[in-house]
């Protein structure tokens, strides 16, 4: 049950296949990656967990401008810290992995991108979004008018119930059109 | 009296219960515990309240799984639960919920399959049901642990992946490109070495044993050559590399192998196996991709599909922060600027010179390349050894030179017509193919006037030799008949020209100096660029590096189309230069380690990034395209009616195969048109 120090059970590891898009050997390299994440003191606990402060310091993440809201969402730790235990850093990359379907990638892409966590893409939620995508920098950000012509755009195009926000349906429909999304979609130990 | 029915009721119940736990294999033991309760009840109670108690029992039996008093439709809802529990198992992968409420489902469902399938056989059936669910467990765990290897087996995964992080993905889609290709060839690579040149060489007549397969003694001297077989000259045109080493005896060797009727069927299967693989990927991502040209997402998915998950570089992730936000501001801008149209006319007028000019460069490279054509032929009249080496190679560098300036040129003519950029890729694309087709045609049509006239040398030749032959043997026999006939060396016995070999020496020189021109290009565009840039910034008024020329930025759609056309290349020339597939394969090789090391050494990421990864598809049926034409010469010349009609129903196979997928695929977008509509109206009612 669980994994423990630093070995994979076998049982565990065809359990996890069959519960992920990976393949054996990504599942044993997360493994390896995981472990080296943890403290000396942690490695021998069953169901680890490792801060989001470490997580986010691994090359695949370090770049990424959601990478917060990442470790946030495959989180299952009750103080909603973004700890992510072995099982859930293996939830993380099969969701991001090459052979995951459009379904599952579009439904953490939602939960991603809701930042307050109440189930809908809000105003609020697109202006952080925006802001993200635009980086840190100043000079870089939109203009307010810029940022209200831009936000009054997207629901234009994507809120078909016209409530004023965009909900995982809708959202779902408006991914599965574009061409990109499940090439980018992807991150790769 | 009630109470004690009740209590065997519960007894049974109990019974019952524990029984389900333990798999129930042994149809004697439950015919004994049948028996026992049969015997209880009656024993212990009232025979008034036996039918109630009978009553029980048939319905607590219902629960207990004993397959043989199982009525058929029981046993019908059983297997359909545990179908149903099997599909569950299958798609938890899909589900998104955390691991642990998918594992505790999957230890369920795991243990009620495991439970009911062995009880599911029925008498006889019942061994070969549980070997059979063996067979398929065992089947499915193959199914698995073979493509975990298939995975592992994929060449330069790490490397890609470097490319994927620094440039993003549509860089590192050149390079997956790349390999596909690179499989593509060596597995036709296999089937020509393996049925063609492998058993020509072992069992076929050796060299030296027919006038074909011998160097002319003219030639001896040079064979050798380092120049001569540079020019596949020499030994190396009378090898297994070309069509004219090979004999056309109908079998040979101790296996009785049939030699011509494995390189025809060879080359069939080189073509059927091309067409296969290419639409099947085609295929494969029209499916995916979605379909149709929309364009009535663009703000939502500028919003949240922008960004490259892939990217694992600081410098790369600035980058993409730039081009996003340019790219917002340009969308909300041209969405304010659509409105007001002004100076059509002014746009129109700069569009159609521009492909006016366009048109003349094309009728302009066409005429230099039959021009160029032309005079090679006359320097092969006067004699090869007379001319300098420009001379001689002057048709393959010309045409190489035409592919790498003429695209340059439509880049800057495209800066007339004011397009938005994914607009004027796919101009640019369609000029570009039209400069290839039209080059490689035009080599083509001037390549037939010289197998014409070799065909004609080759007639005279043959009717010159029966006279020769014929005056050998009268000679012979004029004298006495105890002389032996006089032998001659093959080396001495004069043959004409084989014109298939000179095609395939024209096909292999054409790859090589192709080749040569685009490591070059490489070496010195972008090389050479960085070289220049990094070390004269310290003495240079300007920033090199920020301003102009600065790092040069990798060429996608370039070498894409490099790509594509040099693999038409090879389809042609395949049939009449075996080992040029071989050839090919080295060249992409080298070209793959090559082109790692100058992407990571020389170029920067894109500062406009938009994902032209809708042309995956273009590509595709660019080289769809390119792979039809190419093949169309060597099948003119093969001529027959048969083989023609066989390969129409091919491609009508083919086409069917698409165009499903295609449909399929509309089908989807339908149902998803469908369900918009009726999300549309239950909010209004």
């Amino acid at each position: 049950m669980g994994t423990t120090a630093s070995q994979l059970s076998k049982e565990s590891l065809s359990e996890y296949q069959e519960l992920t898009f990976l393949t054996k050997q990504e599942i044993l390299l997360a493994h390896k990656r995981f472990t080296e994440l943890l403290e000396k003191h942690e490695k021998q606990q069953i169901d680890a967990r490792a801060p989001m402060g470490r997580i986010t310091t691994l090359p695949e993440l370090k770049s990424n401008p959601f990478k917060e809201r990442i470790c946030q969402v495959f989180s299952t730790s009750e103080q909603k810290d973004g700890s992510l235990t072995f099982e859930d850093f293996l939830d993380l990359l099969s969701a991001f992995s090459d052979s995951a379907t459009l379904e599952i990638k579009s439904h953490y892409a939602f939960r991603i991108f809701d930042f307050d966590d109440d189930g809908t893409l809000d105003c609020a939620d697109l202006e952080k979004l925006v802001n993200c995508l635009t980086g840190e920098t100043n000079d870089a950000k939109l203009s307010s008018t810029e940022m209200k012509q831009l936000i009054s755009n997207i629901l234009e195009e994507s809120d078909i119930d016209k409530d004023g926000t965009v909900n995982l349906s809708e959202f779902q429909h408006v991914i599965s059109r574009s061409p990109d999304f499940v090439s980018s979609f992807k991150i790769v130990l | 009296m009630s109470t004690a029915g009740e209590q065997d009721a519960d007894l049974s119940l109990q019974e019952e219960h524990e029984s389900k736990t333990h798999r129930t294999k042994r149809r004697d033991g439950e015919r004994q515990k049948k028996k026992r309760r049969n015997e209880r009840r009656k024993g212990g109670t009232r025979p008034e309240t036996s039918e109630e108690d009978d009553d029980e029992e048939e319905d607590s039996d219902k629960d207990v799984v004993r397959p043989e008093c199982l009525s058929p439709e029981e046993l019908e809802k059983l297997k359909e639960a545990v179908d149903e529990r099997k599909k569950l198992i299958q798609s938890l992968r899909g589900k998104p919920w955390p691991m642990k409420k998918k594992l505790v489902t999957l230890r369920e469902s795991q243990e009620f399959v495991e439970k009911y399938e062995g009880a599911l056989g029925k008498g006889k059936g019942r061994k070969l049901y549980a070997y059979k669910v063996l067979m398929t467990k065992k089947w499915m765990k193959f199914q698995r642990d073979f493509e975990n290897f298939k995975t592992a087996c994929i060449p330069w995964e790490m490397k890609i992946k470097e490319i994927e992080s620094h440039f993003g993905s549509s860089v590192a889609s050149y390079f997956i490109f790349l390999r596909w290709m690179y499989g593509i060839n060596m597995i036709l690579f296999g089937l020509t070495f393996g049925l063609v040149m492998v058993p020509e060489a072992l069992m076929g007549r050796p060299y030296g044993s027919m006038p074909r397969k011998t160097v002319p003694r003219a030639e001896e001297a040079s064979a050798m050559d380092f120049a001569v077989l540079w020019d596949f000259g020499g030994y190396a045109q009378y090898s297994v590399l070309f069509y004219g080493y090979y004999n056309n005896q109908r079998t040979v060797g101790w296996l009785k192998f049939r030699m011509p009727l494995s390189y025809f069927l060879v080359g069939v299967g080189t073509v059927a196996y091309s067409y296969m693989v290419v639409i099947r990927t085609m295929a494969r991502n029209a499916n995916e991709s979605g379909v149709g040209d929309d364009n009535s997402f663009n703000f939502s998915w500028k919003m949240f599909t922008s960004w490259d998950y892939l990217i694992g570089n600081a410098e790369t992730a600035d980058n993409k922060f730039a081009s996003i936000t340019t790219s917002f501001k340009e969308a909300i801008l041209e969405e304010q600027e659509s409105h007001k149209d002004d100076n059509i006319h002014l746009t129109r007028f700069l569009r159609v010179l521009a492909n006016f000019l366009v048109l003349c460069c094309l009728a302009g490279s066409g005429y230099l390349i039959y021009f160029v054509v032309r005079r090679s032929q006359k320097f092969a009249l006067d004699g090869l050894e007379n001319h300098t080496w420009w001379e001689r190679n002057e048709v393959n560098m010309v045409m190489s030179l035409l592919g790498m300036f003429c695209p340059m040129l439509f880049d800057v003519i495209s800066t007339l017509e004011n397009y938005h950029p994914r607009v004027a890729l796919q101009w640019q694309l369609g000029r570009i193919f039209a400069l290839f087709l039209g080059n490689l045609y035009t080599f083509i049509i001037a390549l037939m006037d010289e197998i014409n006239l070799k065909r004609k040398e080759e007639k005279v030749v043959k009717f010159n030799i029966t006279m020769w032959e014929a005056s050998l043997y009268n000679g012979t026999v004029s004298e006495n008949s105890t002389a032996p006939p006089v032998t001659i060396h093959p080396a001495d016995v004069p043959r004409g020209p084989c014109w298939e070999t000179m095609v395939g020496q024209e096909f292999v020189k054409l790859i090589v100096s192709d080749m040569q021109v685009t490591f070059l290009t490489i070496l010195i565009g972008d090389f050479g660029r960085a070289i220049i840039v990094r070390f004269l910034n310290y003495c240079w008024c300007w920033d090199l590096e920020a301003g102009i020329p600065s790092y040069a930025e990798f060429d996608i759609s370039g070498n894409v189309l490099g790509l594509i056309f040099n693999q038409g290349m090879i389809w042609m020339g395949a049939f009449y230069a075996p080992g040029l597939v071989g050839l090919n394969v080295l060249r992409l090789l080298t070209s793959m380690y090559f082109q790692c090391w100058a992407v990571m050494a020389c170029n920067v990421p894109h500062e406009r990034v938009f994902k032209a990864s809708r042309s995956n598809n273009f590509y595709m049926g660019l080289l769809l395209l390119v792979l039809f034409l190419s093949l169309l010469p060597p099948d003119c010349n093969l001529i027959h009616l048969q083989w023609h009609s066989k390969r129409l129903i091919l491609c009508n196979r083919l086409a069917i195969y698409y165009l499903n997928t295609v449909s399929k695929g509309y089908q989807q977008a339908n149902l998803d048109l469908k369900k918009k509509m009726k999300m549309v109206s239950m909010n209004f009612s």
